[in-house]
């Protein structure tokens, strides 16, 4: 695949990638003493899976963090749809169309997966709260909509037989593609995946990533995802930004990132003086 | 509203019945699917302008009367409407086990020269795409769910509303060849072709045609007075040819409705939002959720399992003689419907059979304590003997007259007959044309009167009438010294106890019998869970000393039963080990209905089986797996063997 520089072109496979979706430029991320991230500039096109890679505390739950309005840079801007992004709440960017899973899961443990999928449909509901509690009028038209998007995703992620279950009893590998179904229900522009694989066995990443690509064929939903497992961001990911130490030391697209001299150093471990 | 359809067969193609059943069922249910979990449903009018749109568009993609179309995939509406559009045009609809491999599949496809496909999704298409030019005589794969396949974009690919949509648009032009299709088809024509699961050999396609498949459904649809507000749920395989006759033949001779789960994993919700009036289930089914049950009430609090043993019990004394309309006192009754409003139709309710009015099991032996448990609830549960040559029925249970160990009397239309060997015949309208492209196969099973070789062993329980089975014919062997040896009797006895799944005896020829073990994980784990057994896997747990010391209890009862009958005394198991992996269809252990092959385990597993005769006590193996995906890998394993303590048959005490 080649990344060219004008705004939209086709990937070998069939898929449309368009215009930059979101850009980074110079963001520096420090807590207290500590540089948690460090003059980090990367851009992520619409349609593409944009993979974030790095040795443990590289800083790449931070750089989601940052993207996904959690955290508060003390340097550098976040471009959205071309726009520039004043801070904001995370719920706020939430409504701009960014939605996110958790590196370790976070949701209702004790409400069903169809309840828990439900949540995610908060930025689509504007029904007040007198006329949910009758649940009359708009309310409950809202609720026929948002129920079948809700069936429409449980379907997708083949998770029918859990629909009544409570979460919290479901094994490890369900409750992610619980939490990814939430993320879906929010029809976001930008899907950010916090380690979307990690605790999986074989069989449940080659699952993950299915699902993974297929959001991204059926729905063009852009994905940025952090993860560890270096054989499924090679497979799934268009490009791959690399991060060390809360620096950039790669970006480019697989074939390119593989090759790198820097990258291979960090991973093997190479001292840093 | 008329409740009962005419007596007897009044169209002699389903297609016609369709006709039949829209203009006399029109808008009562044919067909519901939950569907983004809401259940849809069809009327009778629906299907029937479902089925035409489908047979036209057939029609325009060039399909020709005698092409045979093959449908893969799980129950949907449209796949049962699909089997009725190919029969319309005159084509023989060819269903395919869903879970099959690729080369599996290879040879029926090729084997029947399939003309189309007709996949559920984009697992059955890669299926397809894989086998690719092997498959010389495909035309046109068509498929019901769109999604994953949009990239594929090759133009013998074509979705199933677009064929519709096709179909609808030549409307005009197409409807009068339709018609005349529909016309020119006698009861003699194919109704289906099934491929028998193949216990040994190549499987073989069941040619049966529309008489077959009516005098079986009518027959048996009368036998236990099947109505029009009957319902099903759709959940076996399509492939399989009980699912045919129930979902098909039955339901289009009485007008009864179809109900398709959303899912495989769903089936057990799906079963209790819909409460099916008519229900088929294997017996490994019905021991499955009792386990369940069971496992459910030794977490439940000590005074609920008091009140549920003590009622219980109660229910397995009085419950079916109430089934059975047998006189009971009154304390008694008035104590079983109180305990009925209390216990017994809330834990029916949760069972998902509080409706069942006809429930039926077949293909194995059923414990006893297992039937019974069923039928004291109240539940209907009877026994069939079937076939696939015989469109399923042969012989079966009628109401008041139901036993754990018999299969029931011959089904109205079928002649019976028992040759000096003990094989089984039987002889009706019902029993299959012949076996395609096979003529020698067809001559031995059928011969020129028309009786059909069933190859099981039985007789004629003299008690109660009612035709016994004992085994295979060709399984029934003899050991070296001359004795009997049935090795499925003993299975079955083995079989009974929750924990061991699967059995395979081994014995013919030799001096002695000895088996292979499976365990049951779910409920050997939940045991070894109570008694802080710490196990990381299958093999683990089933190389666990206290296993092998629980599951050599079990069959030192199994002999000392086997002993009390003098003819198979000798069938007694001497010594046994306990497998390393679960007998699986995808490494061609038993077959895609779960029957053991025998002969292929004694060949693969030909060193476990040396060392159960040679004395060892511990043997190392290393065994080929096989991957859903069709992969291969290898498992080692260290396996122990254990004498179990045989018994002096009764006959020598005397």
């Amino acid at each position: 695949m080649t990344i060219a520089t004008q705004d939209a072109f086709t990937t070998d496979d069939g898929r449309l990638i368009g215009p930059t979706l979101l850009e980074v430029k110079g963001i520096t991320l420090k807590f207290g003493g500590v540089t948690a991230i460090e003059n980090i500039s990367f851009d992520i096109r619409e349609g593409e899976v944009r993979a974030i890679i790095g040795p443990n505390g590289a800083g790449k739950s931070s750089m989601l963090n940052v993207i996904n309005g959690f955290y508060h840079p003390q340097e550098g801007e976040v471009w959205f749809k071309n726009e520039l992004r004043a801070p904001m709440k995370p719920y706020q960017i939430a409504y701009q169309g960014i939605a996110r899973t958790f590196q370790n899961i976070a949701l209702f443990k004790g409400m069903s997966t169809l309840d828990n999928i439900m949540t995610g449909r908060f930025t689509h509901m504007s029904s007040g709260i007198l006329a949910q509690a009758l649940w009359k009028g708009s309310a409950e038209r809202e609720e026929f909509v948002n129920r079948e998007k809700v069936e429409r995703i449980i379907d997708f992620l083949e998770i029918q037989q859990i629909r009544k279950t409570e979460v919290g009893r479901l094994p490890y590998g369900l409750q992610k593609r619980v939490e990814l179904g939430r993320a879906l229900a929010a029809e976001p522009k930008l899907l950010l995946l916090d380690e979307p694989m990690a605790g999986m066995n074989v069989e449940e990443k080659e699952d993950m990533s299915r699902f993974i690509l297929d959001v991204n064929e059926e729905f063009g939903t852009t994905v940025a995802l952090i993860e560890h497992d270096m054989g499924v961001v090679m497979d799934i990911a268009d490009r791959v930004v690399v991060m060390d130490y809360g620096k950039k030391i790669g970006d480019g697209t697989p074939v390119e990132i593989r090759k790198n001299q820097v990258v291979i150093d960090a991973y093997l471990g190479i001292s840093h003086d | 509203m008329v409740s009962t359809p005419s007596r007897g067969p009044v169209a002699e193609t389903i297609p016609k019945l369709l006709q039949r059943n829209s203009s006399e069922f029109g808008s009562s249910p044919a067909y519901r699917v939950k569907e983004f979990g809401i259940w849809r449903s069809w009327s009778w009018n629906q299907t029937e302008k479902e089925v035409e749109s489908l047979s036209l568009g057939l029609l325009q993609c060039g399909v020709e009367t005698g092409d045979h179309i093959a449908v893969i995939g799980s129950n949907r509406p449209e796949l049962y409407w699909s089997m009725v559009a190919a029969q319309s045009v005159g084509a023989i609809p060819v269903p395919v086990y869903q879970d099959s491999v690729p080369e599996e599949m290879i040879y029926i496809l090729d084997h029947c020269n399939v003309k189309y496909i007709i996949a559920e999704d984009q697992e059955q298409v890669d299926k397809v795409i894989e086998l690719g030019k092997r498959l010389k005589s495909l035309k046109k794969t068509i498929f019901l769910d769109p999604r994953g396949l949009r990239k594929y974009g090759k133009s013998e690919l074509m979705s199933f509303s677009d064929i519709q949509k096709l179909g609808l648009a030549h409307r005009e032009k197409l409807l009068p060849d339709l018609l005349k299709r529909l016309e020119e088809q006698n009861a003699e024509n194919t109704c289906v072709m099934l491929y028998t699961s193949g216990t040994t050999g190549k499987p073989k396609g069941v040619v049966l045609s529309h008489k077959n498949i009516l005098a079986a459904s009518y027959s048996s649809s009368q036998f236990d007075k099947l109505r029009q507000e009957d319902s099903v749920l759709a959940y076996l395989p399509m492939a399989w040819v009980g699912d045919f006759i129930f979902s098909i033949g039955q339901a289009y001779c009485t007008g009864f409705c179809v109900a398709c789960p959303e899912s495989a994993d769903t089936m057990q919700t799906d079963l209790r939002e819909i409460g099916p009036t008519y229900f088929f289930a294997p017996p490994r089914y019905f021991e499955g959720l009792l386990t369940t049950v069971m496992i459910r009430m030794e977490d439940a609090s000590s005074f609920k399992r008091l009140v549920f043993k003590n009622f219980m019990d109660f229910a397995k004394i009085v419950g079916p003689k109430i089934l059975d309309n047998k006189p009971v006192s009154f304390f008694e009754r008035l104590k079983y419907t109180f305990a009925n409003f209390i216990i017994y139709a809330p834990l029916k309710d949760t069972l998902g059979l509080r409706n069942v009015r006809v429930g039926y099991t077949a293909g194995e032996a059923i414990g006893p304590e297992i039937f019974d448990f069923y039928r004291s609830l109240g539940i209907n549960l009877k026994q069939l003997y079937g076939q696939t040559e015989a469109a399923v029925f042969i012989t079966q249970q009628p109401d008041g007259e139901v036993r754990s160990d018999t299969v029931g009397i011959p089904t109205p239309g079928v002649e019976l007959k028992i040759d000096e060997a003990g094989e089984v015949f039987y002889r009706s309208d019902s029993s299959f044309v012949e076996y395609f492209k096979n003529p020698e196969s067809t001559k031995s099973t059928k011969d020129s009167e028309g009786w059909v070789a069933t190859g099981d062993a039985g007789f004629i329980d003299a008690a109660s009438n009612h035709l016994r089975i004992i085994d295979r014919v060709k399984d029934v062997g003899k050991m070296s010294d001359g004795s009997f040896f049935a090795p499925k009797y003993v299975e079955n006895k083995l079989k009974f106890f929750p924990t061991i799944l699967e059995a395979v005896v081994l014995g013919d020829k030799r001096e002695m019998c000895t088996a292979f073990i499976n365990i049951d994980l779910t409920a050997v784990g939940n045991w070894a869970e109570r008694n802080n057994i710490a196990y990381s896997s299958y093999q683990e747990l089933a190389g666990n000393s206290e296993v092998y010391e629980m599951i050599s209890g079990f069959i030192r009862d199994v002999n000392l039963s086997v002993s009390k009958d003098p003819m198979l005394s000798s069938c007694q198991i001497h010594r046994f080990l306990v497998l390393h992996k679960e007998l699986d269809a995808d490494d061609g252990e038993i077959t895609r209905t779960r029957k053991v092959r025998r002969g292929f385990i004694e060949d693969k597993y030909s060193d476990l089986v040396e060392a159960l005769y040679n004395g060892a006590f511990q043997v190392d193996t290393r065994t080929e797996v096989t991957y859903e995906d069709g992969r291969k890998g290898h498992i080692s394993a260290e396996l122990e063997i254990r004498n179990v303590e045989v018994f002096e048959p009764k006959l020598e005490l005397t």
